[in-house]
């Protein structure tokens, strides 16, 4: 290569194209002292070498790494000047990028010199090494007698350690009384996201009502309650739990008893011919179930019935709870306490 | 060579020698850049995987100076104007401020999203190759193990990376993830109550717990695993489809030095390009829209990254069976599709070197690697399992079906609970037949038409012009390095 009066943008080119070419040819140059063996046995032999001269594509080169550079100058500007339109940033890195990666590809396929190589994989398992190995290593126990007591006692050692490690992690959880539990209780009053109580009259059929226990935590698993009014014809509670819906007011559970997720899809008759029954159903996997007949399910992969919350009206007409659940809710495990039916 | 070109040498050569005379690895240095990488497209779906990871791990630590692991309830008074005043976590917070109020926090998290999902992706396109070209076989069946442990810690760092944000969204997956916990038998209420730190929604440590498995435990695993990944590559050297002068016991392809690294490097900023274009333009997971988690508030349509599709499908497909036993709960529900079906899948994946050792009784090394058609068996025992996996996946779609094409939701769960048997047992006599049959004509599947051009003469005969270009012979048969079965 001479120096010219070319721009100096792709004398740059030409001098990392030239210290590329120069290495590999001073590696090529190198290596042929050293030939690498013959493929055995090969009909054909894959190798080759071509030292491309393309001036052209190293011009390409050039010109694509001086607009990435562009690019990448265009995203410090957009941070400094539009304080990071998040658009104009992504095009200007992402372009800044991709320019880079063509600049890349067409110098590894145009520029450099193209080769195909042929390389012996040689064995992994070498007899002989292998058996020298395992003889150097049981050569280590040379003249020990009791063997057996060692290791056994190695064993018991490495064992009650590890136990004594693992230990502490039952510190990190607490015990498991705690899932049995929600913040409901007779006389808990029901309130909305707000805090306000509700009042009977204001449970309108048609609707449902998420409420929350008045003065506890509304972020523990068990706050959340799905209120619905139902008319008398579709209220078929079990006989012992007649009284837990007064004036066609039914509580449940708002979380579903599959997998945890908050029921958020209450579906109502609007033309009594052609619709279904009024039904719950969960948004994650769509368990459906039926709060006139006490949460029981119609479809769906939840192994229970909805929960349900006995309800009572005060005198000043707010809704109360009038007992805690009768069974764990949220999703089964091992130990939940199951309705009895 | 001009000035400037000789003072580079130069001082390169000096450099080189400083470096040798302290760590001396001139040697090691040139059996790496002669190292030969065999040609084939299918083989960059592993590199994509890697280079997703740098992405990851880079913008990953911009997000991690900015989020903050903690349950405390707080007011928004940020600068969206539709949460002011809203109750949420200092999690959800301060991700809503690194991407509305922090220059680039949102392209940055945007792109960390996207990385995830084509992180994800790519490895999963890794495995497919892998399994198809039968490339897990000996000697690299460690190192398929290798693959799939990451597989599936990617996944789970993943569905960590998203949880982290408390939306509602994110809270809704961790519920059903603690769902699943507590439904192990026998053991699950411990394990829930342990990894949360008491019942749903935990206590204030669960977060900085799922940070720093998400910051520090799993990608610190992942690098491992990496790294054993590629060392174990190197030591036994690319696997190469068969092809004039590829052997079982070399391999032909293109040197390290330097046309490969130009390509890889290339792949690797082309990869970074199109997530950078795809965090900057494309949308993804608008956190601000879902709102904060609260346990009594979820979402409808709600949909998961796609690499958890799998599981909300096998969920939504499981019939309501509960396994109770004298009135306890042995199996609760979520046990069969959060837990069982993933880790029934990956049993069958790290089991089948061994099953197909014995079936085939193969135990020799291969380094030449199986096109699909020439193990119509396996390819199609492949085949329906992955059909089988991805109608589960699709299963998980079924509300969006319903709400774009008006299949009713139960009428889909009932065929789909006859039709995730049936279709995999088709799709294995499909694939199989059409494995044989490509086999016989030598034909490719995906290239152009096949055939000849022909013309008539004027005397009425035909006259064969060229024979199509994609007519492919059949690979001569050469028998695997090694000889006695059961040795290398």
């Amino acid at each position: 290569m001479s120096a010219d009066d070319e721009k100096p943008i792709s004398r740059l080119a030409k001098l990392l194209g030239g210290f590329v070419a120069a290495r590999a040819a001073m590696r090529a140059a190198r290596s042929r002292g050293t030939p690498p063996p013959p493929a055995p046995e090969s009909e054909v032999d894959p190798r080759k070498r071509v030292v491309p001269s393309n001036r052209r594509a190293e011009g390409v080169v050039a010109v694509l790494l001086v607009i990435a550079a562009a690019f990448a100058c265009a995203f410090t500007v957009i941070y400094i000047v539009l304080s990071g339109n998040t658009q104009l940033l992504g095009v200007a890195m992402g372009g800044s990028l991709l320019l880079l990666a063509a600049a890349c590809i067409v110098a590894g396929k145009f520029v450099v010199p193209q080769e195909t190589h042929v390389e012996d994989r040689g064995v992994l398992l070498d007899e002989e090494q292998t058996e020298e190995v395992v003889e150097m290593i049981e050569a280590g126990g040379e003249g020990i007698s009791r063997r057996a007591i060692l290791i056994g006692a190695g064993g018991a050692a490495g064992a009650a350690l590890l136990t004594a490690a693992a230990t502490p992690l039952a510190s990190l959880g607490p015990t498991l009384a705690s899932l049995h539990q929600t913040p409901w209780a007779r006389g808990v009053r029901l309130v909305d996201d707000q805090g306000r109580p509700y009042l009977a009259g204001e449970i309108q059929i048609g609707s449902f009502y998420t409420a929350l226990p008045e003065g506890k935590d509304p972020e523990s698993f068990g706050a959340g309650l799905l209120v619905v009014r139902l008319p008398a014809e579709f209220v078929h509670l079990p006989a012992a739990r007649r009284t837990w819906a007064p004036s066609g007011i039914l509580a449940y559970s708002k979380i579903c008893p599959h997998a945890g997720c908050a029921i958020s899809l209450y579906r109502y008759p609007t033309y009594g011919p052609t619709s279904q029954e009024p039904a719950f159903t969960c948004p994650c996997h769509y368990s459906t179930f039926l709060p006139g007949e006490g949460g029981r399910l119609i479809f769906g992969p939840a192994g229970r019935a909805l929960p349900q919350l006995p309800l009572m009206i005060d005198s000043s007409g707010y809704l109360r709870a009038a007992a805690g659940f009768h069974e764990d809710i949220g999703p089964s495990w091992w130990g939940v306490h199951r309705a009895q039916s | 060579m001009n000035v400037v070109e000789r003072y580079v040498h130069r001082r390169f050569e000096r450099v080189s020698r400083t470096a040798e005379q302290r760590v001396g690895m001139a040697a090691g240095i040139r059996w790496a850049l002669r190292y030969v990488f065999p040609d084939h497209w299918s083989f960059l779906l592993g590199e994509i995987a890697l280079y997703s990871f740098m992405v990851l791990v880079g913008t990953g630590i911009f997000l991690t100076l900015y989020y903050i692991p903690s349950d405390s309830e707080v007011i928004y008074h940020g600068s969206y104007p539709l949460l002011q005043g809203a109750q949420m976590s200092e999690a959800y917070r301060s991700v809503l401020n690194l991407s509305l109020s922090v220059p680039a926090g949102l392209l940055f998290r945007q792109v960390h999203h996207w990385a995830a999902d084509v992180f994800i992706a790519s490895i999963v396109l890794h495995l497919v190759r892998v399994f198809f070209t039968g490339a897990y076989r000996k000697p690299r069946d460690l190192n398929y193990f290798v693959g799939l442990t990451m597989l599936m810690l990617a996944i789970l760092e993943g569905f960590a990376g998203y949880s982290l944000v408390d939306d509602l969204l994110s809270g809704m997956g961790l519920a059903i993830a603690y769902s699943v916990a507590l439904s192990i038998p026998f053991i699950g209420g411990q394990l829930a109550t342990l990894i949360w730190g008491g019942p749903f929604p935990g206590n204030s440590t669960f977060w900085p717990r799922l940070e720093i498995v998400h910051v520090l435990l799993i990608p610190a695993a992942l690098a491992v695993l990496i790294t054993i990944h590629l060392v174990m590559i190197m030591r036994q050297h690319h696997s190469q489809f068969p092809g004039p002068g590829r052997r079982e016991r070399n391999v032909v392809g293109t040197p390290m030095w330097p046309a490969y690294a130009l390509r890889s490097v290339g792949l690797m900023l082309a990869v970074a390009g199109v997530l950078f274009l795809l965090g900057g333009l494309v949308q993804i997971n608008p956190i601000w829209q879902w709102g904060p988690y609260h346990p009594y508030l979820s979402e409808n349509g709600a949909q998961p990254d796609w690499y958890i599709g799998w599981l909300i499908g096998a969920l939504r497909l499981m019939p309501n069976w509960e396994l109770v036993i004298a009135g306890r709960t042995v199996i609760p529900n979520p046990f069969w599709g959060g837990a069982a079906f993933p880790l029934f899948v990956f049993g069958v994946l790290f089991a089948w070197p061994a099953v197909e050792r014995r079936i085939t009784r193969d135990a020799r090394r291969h380094d030449l690697l199986d096109r699909p058609r020439d193990r119509p068996v396996r390819t199609a025992i492949g085949a329906a399992f992955l059909s089988w996996v991805v109608i589960v996946f699709a299963v998980g779609s079924t509300d969006r079906i319903f709400y774009r094409l008006g299949v009713a939701y139960t009428t889909q769960i009932h065929v789909w609970r006859v039709g995730i048997w049936v279709l995999p047992i088709l799709i294995f006599f499909i694939t199989r037949s059409a494995c044989r049959s490509l086999q016989r004509s030598g034909s490719h599947p995906l290239r152009a038409w096949q055939g000849s051009v022909v013309r008539r003469r004027p005397d009425g005969r035909l006259e064969v012009l060229t024979d199509s270009p994609d007519t492919v012979v059949p690979p001569a048969t050469e028998p695997p390095l090694g000889t006695a079965p059961g040795r290398e």
